[in-house]
C-alpha cells in the first residue's frame, strides 16, 4: 500500500487512542475531586495531567500559574489550539481517515466522521458542562467502537495492521506517562501529607489509577488482595493479558509489525523485540529497586525511537 | 407576454407527460410533512457519509468548519427511454469525432489543411500542447472520460410549449466532475423512497466505477499485461476530493497525491510501505497546467517531475490525455457540428446551441447589437464565470462587457438565451419550477459507452439559470424510465415514418 496512507492511518488510530486516554484520565480525575477526602490528590491530579501531556507550558501561558480544575478541564476537552485535547485529537483522526477514506471500509470513515461531527455538536450545546463524566464515557466508548469497526470491518491486509500499530503504539506511551506521574505523585504526597492516612490516601489514588486504565476489577481479578503500589505497577507494567500494560501493547505491536515487514524494517523489528524481551523478562521488585521513574523515562525514549524507525522504514520514506 | 417555457413534469397547468404520471400519483399521496422529514434525513445521511465539499476561510451556522452539502432535490428529473436512445447515440457520434479531432490536431491537422476550422483557433490557443505533437496514445483515444452538458429549451417553432428539443450546451474533456453525485443521488433516493422503484422502472447506474475501471485498463501502454491503475487527486482539500476517493474505492485502486509519484528509468513508481511500485494508467484529476513542475508550472507540487517525458515515451497512460482541452474550448465548439460531418460522414445528432463567433466581423455587430438578449461568454471561461447573461443583466454589466468585447473579439463568443427546460423543485415556498441541464459521462476505452443518464445539475434560484454547484446549484437524480407501451408505439411509428 502507498506509504502516505499507512501513515494516515497509523496517525488515525493514533489520535484516536489517545482522545480515549485523555478522557480517562480527566474522568477519573474529575471523579476523585467529587471525594472531599481526597481533594488535595484530585489537585495534584489536575497538575500531574498536565505534566503527562507534557502541557505545563502552554497552559499555564493561558491561564496563569494557578491551576483551576475547571480551566483545565477546558483546556484539555475543547480547546481546539491545544493538539492534546480532545477536540482536536478527534478532529485530527477524522482529517487523516478523511485523506484515505477510499482505504478504509464505510462504517469504518463514518465511525470517525460522526463522532467528529457529534464532538462538535456536544461541546456547542452544553452536553459536556451538564455532565462531564457522561461525556467522557461517551469519548471512551467512541474508541471502543472505532476499534471494534475496524476489526470487525476491515479486511486483516497491511492497512489494518497499520491501525493497530498506531494504536498500540500511543497506548505505550500513554500508559508509561500514567504511571510515571501517578507513582510520582504518591511519592511527593506521602512524604508531603503529614496530617492524612497514609492508608487512606493509598487506597483512592491507586484505585484511582487502576480505575483510568479499566484495571480496577483486573486487580481484584487477578491478586484477589488489597490494593498495593507494587502490584498496582506490575499489572500495568508486566502483566501480558492485562490489555493496557506495557508489555501487552509490546506483543501487539510485535504481531502487527511481523504482518508488515518489508526489506527495510528490520531495525525497526529487532528494536521492538528487545524491548518487548526486557518487558518479558523483567521483576518488579528490581524495576522498583532501580528507581520506577528512570525505567519509565527509558521506556519512554525507546517506544519514541521506535515510532521514528516505523516512519522512516515505512511511512515516510525518503529514499526514491 | 413571457417567452415559453418547456416543464420537464407538466406539459401545462393541468396536464402531466406521461412518463412522469406514475410519480406524479405518488407525489400527490405523500404528505408535505413527510416530505420534509426525507428532505431532513437527506441532509443527515449525507452529512455523515461525508459528501461535501470543502469552502475554506467560511463557517457553517453550526460552527462546523468549512463543509457545505451539495443541495439534493427529492423530485427526479425523468427522461423516456426512447428520448435517451437517441441522445445516447448522439452524444457517441459526438464524443468519437472529438477524439478524432484532437488526434487530428496533434498529429495530421487534415482539419486545418481543408479549412473547415482556422489554424489560428489552435495554435493561438492556450491549451493547445505542443508537447503532445506527433505522441501516440494507446488507441488514439484522448478523452477516455468526457462530461457533455445538455439542455432542453422549447422548440422555436411550437408555441404550446408541448415540444422540447435538446442541445449540446458545452463539452468537458479535461476532468469533468460530478459522477459520484449522479451515482450517490440514486443510491439516496432507493433509500428515501424504496417503493417508487416498484412502481417505475429505472434504468440502474450503479455499475458506472465497472465501466470507467474497464475503460481505464483498456487505456494502459499496450506492453502491460496487467496494468496497475490508480487516481491521481490534487488532495483532500480540493472541492472534488469526495469524489476522487470515492471512485479510487469503487474500483478498488489506489488513491495517489503527487507527493506519491517519482518517475525513475523513464517510468512512473508510487511508495508503498514495501517499496517502489511501478504505475501502468493514472486517472488524472488534476489539470494539465501542474501534472509536472518540469514540463508546464514550474511550482506546482500537485504532480509529478518527470511525468511528461515518461508518457511521450508511452511508459504510463493518462486519462484524459495532456492537451484535450483544445477541443473543449467554447471557440472551438461552435466547429464540433462538422468535425462530425468530417470525420465520420453523417449528419450530427445532437444540436448544438447557435452561437456567434465575435472574431467574425458579422457576429461581433449582430452580438454587439444584441447584448441585451444574447448570453456573452468567454471562451476560456468555466464553472459559470466570465460570463454576461443580458436578460438578467444591469445596464452597467452589459456596459462593462461591450468593453470587455470590443477589446478583445476573439475572447468571446455569444448564443441566444436559452429558456433552459424546468423541473419541479422542492424550494423554500413548497414545489415550485427550477432550470436544470443534465450532465452525461461518456467513456471512451476499446468502445464509447455510457451508463443511461448522467447528472441533473438545478438552478435553485428563482429564474436563475446558472445551474454550477459553486453558485448556488443543487442535482437531481436522473432517471431513465422505460416507455409505456403507448410511448414506444409513438416512437417506433416516428422512426417508421421518417424512412
Amino acid at each position: 500500500m502507498l506509504s502516505r496512507t499507512a501513515d494516515h492511518l497509523f496517525w488515525m488510530s493514533r489520535y484516536t487512542e489517545r482522545a480515549e486516554n485523555t478522557a480517562r484520565m480527566l474522568d477519573v480525575n474529575y471523579q476523585t475531586s467529587l471525594l472531599p477526602q481526597s481533594a488535595t490528590s484530585a489537585q495534584a491530579g489536575w497538575e500531574g495531567l498536565l505534566s503527562i501531556s507534557e502541557l505545563k507550558a502552554p497552559f499555564a501561558a493561558k491561564y496563569g500559574d494557578s491551576v483551576a480544575p475547571r480551566d483545565v478541564m477546558d483546556f484539555m476537552v475543547r480547546d481546539e489550539k491545544n493538539s492534546s485535547s480532545i477536540v482536536s485529537c478527534l478532529k485530527n483522526a477524522r482529517e487523516n481517515a478523511r485523506a484515505v477514506r477510499g482505504t478504509l471500509t464505510t462504517e469504518v470513515w463514518e465511525t470517525e466522521n460522526q463522532t467528529y461531527l457529534e464532538v462538535i455538536r456536544m461541546l456547542n450545546n452544553g452536553d459536556f458542562e451538564r455532565d462531564p463524566s457522561q461525556f467522557f464515557e461517551w469519548v471512551k466508548f467512541r474508541s471502543h467502537l472505532s476499534r471494534g469497526v475496524t476489526a470487525g470491518t476491515m479486511l486483516q491486509d497491511e492497512a489494518f495492521h497499520f491501525l493497530r500499530l498506531g494504536t498500540f503504539l500511543e497506548r505505550a506511551d500513554n500508559t508509561a506517562r500514567l504511571i510515571d506521574v501517578k507513582f510520582h505523585a504518591a511519592n511527593s504526597g506521602l512524604s508531603g501529607e503529614g496530617t492524612q492516612a497514609p492508608q487512606e490516601f493509598d487506597f483512592y489514588h491507586w484505585s484511582s489509577i487502576l480505575r483510568s486504565v479499566s484495571g480496577f476489577e483486573v486487580y481484584r481479578k487477578v491478586y484477589r488482595d488489597v490494593i498495593k503500589p507494587e502490584r498496582v505497577a506490575e499489572l500495568l507494567i508486566l502483566r501480558a493479558d492485562m490489555p493496557r500494560s506495557l508489555l501487552g501493547c509490546l506483543n501487539e505491536l510485535m504481531s502487527n509489525l511481523a504482518m508488515v515487514t518489508n526489506d527495510a524494517s528490520s531495525e525497526t523489528q529487532r528494536q521492538a523485540g528487545k524491548l518487548r524481551s526486557d518487558l518479558q523478562y523483567a521483576r518488579i521488585d528490581e524495576i522498583l529497586a532501580n528507581g520506577l521513574h528512570a525505567f519509565l523515562t527509558q521506556f519512554l525514549d525507546r517506544v519514541n525511537e521506535l515510532g521514528a524507525h516505523l516512519s522512516r522504514e515505512f511511512l515516510v520514506p525518503t529514499t526514491t | 407576454m413571457s417567452r415559453p417555457m418547456f416543464d420537464e413534469m407538466n406539459a401545462s397547468p393541468d396536464a402531466v407527460r406521461e412518463h412522469y404520471q406514475i410519480y406524479q400519483r405518488w407525489l400527490a399521496r405523500q404528505p408535505l410533512a413527510t416530505m420534509q422529514a426525507r428532505r431532513e434525513e437527506a441532509e443527515m445521511i449525507f452529512r455523515r457519509v461525508g459528501i461535501t465539499f470543502a469552502v475554506y476561510g467560511e463557517k457553517d451556522e453550526d460552527g462546523a468548519g468549512t463543509e457545505r452539502l451539495i443541495p439534493f432535490d427529492l423530485i427526479p428529473r425523468i427522461i423516456p427511454a426512447h428520448e435517451w436512445a437517441t441522445m445516447e447515440k448522439g452524444l457517441i457520434q459526438r464524443v468519437t469525432a472529438l477524439n478524432r479531432f484532437i488526434h487530428d490536431v496533434y498529429h495530421g491537422q487534415d482539419i486545418l489543411k481543408a479549412g473547415i476550422v482556422p489554424s489560428e483557433q489552435i495554435f493561438q490557443n492556450a491549451q493547445f500542447r505542443p508537447e503532445m505533437m506527433g505522441v501516440d496514445v494507446p488507441g488514439n483515444i484522448y478523452s477516455h472520460i468526457s462530461g457533455i452538458d445538455i439542455v432542453r429549451a422549447p422548440d422555436a417553432q411550437d408555441s404550446s410549449g408541448m415540444k422540447g428539443e435538446y442541445y449540446v450546451l458545452e463539452d468537458n474533456l479535461r476532468v469533468p466532475s460530478g459522477v459520484s453525485y449522479m451515482l450517490e443521488d440514486r443510491k439516496m433516493m432507493m433509500r428515501l423512497f424504496p417503493e417508487l422503484f416498484n412502481e417505475n422502472r429505472v434504468a440502474p447506474v450503479a455499475h458506472y466505477p465497472d465501466l470507467l475501471l474497464e475503460t481505464l485498463r483498456a487505456s494502459a501502454p499496450p506492453a502491460t499485461a496487467d496494468p496497475t491503475v490508480v487516481v491521481l487527486t490534487p488532495g483532500m482539500y480540493n472541492s472534488a476530493y469526495f469524489e476522487h476517493a470515492f471512485l479510487a474505492q469503487q474500483m478498488g485502486i489506489e488513491l495517489v497525491e503527487g507527493q506519491d509519484l517519482f518517475v525513475k528509468d523513464n517510468f512512473v513508481y508510487m511508495r508503498t510501505t514495501r517499496g517502489p511500485k511501478r504505475v501502468d494508467v493514472i486517472y488524472r484529476r488534476v489539470d494539465d497546467d501542474f501534472l509536472d513542475p518540469l514540463a508546464f508550472r514550474p511550482t506546482s507540487t500537485l504532480g509529478c517531475a518527470g511525468l511528461l517525458n515518461v508518457y511521450r515515451s508511452g511508459n504510463v497512460a493518462l486519462c484524459n490525455a495532456i492537451g484535450t482541452g483544445v477541443a473543449d474550448d467554447k471557440s472551438i465548439y461552435p466547429y464540433v457540428p462538422k468535425m462530425i460531418e468530417f470525420y465520420l460522414g453523417e449528419k450530427p445528432i445532437l444540436k448544438n446551441v447557435p452561437t456567434y463567433m465575435c472574431r467574425n466581423a458579422e457576429d461581433l455587430k449582430y452580438t454587439l447589437a444584441h447584448l441585451k438578449d444574447l448570453v456573452v461568454k468567454e471562451v476560456h471561461g468555466a464553472g459559470g464565470y466570465g460570463m454576461l447573461v443580458g436578460p438578467a443583466a444591469t445596464q452597467a454589466e452589459i456596459e462593462d462587457f461591450r468593453a470587455a468585447v470590443i477589446a478583445n473579439p476573439a475572447g468571446y463568443i455569444a448564443q441566444p438565451t436559452l429558456s433552459l427546460s424546468t423541473c419541479p423543485t422542492y424550494v423554500e415556498s413548497g414545489i415550485a419550477p427550477r432550470h436544470i441541464d443534465l450532465r452525461p459521462f461518456v467513456l471512451s476505452g476499446k468502445e464509447v459507452q455510457m451508463v443511461p443518464g448522467g447528472l441533473t445539475r438545478v438552478a435553485l434560484k428563482d429564474g436563475s439559470l446558472v445551474v454550477n454547484s459553486s453558485q448556488g446549484g443543487g442535482t437531481k437524480d436522473t432517471w431513465i424510465l422505460e416507455d409505456t407501451p403507448d410511448e414506444k408505439m409513438q416512437s417506433q411509428s416516428q422512426s417508421q415514418g421518417g424512412k
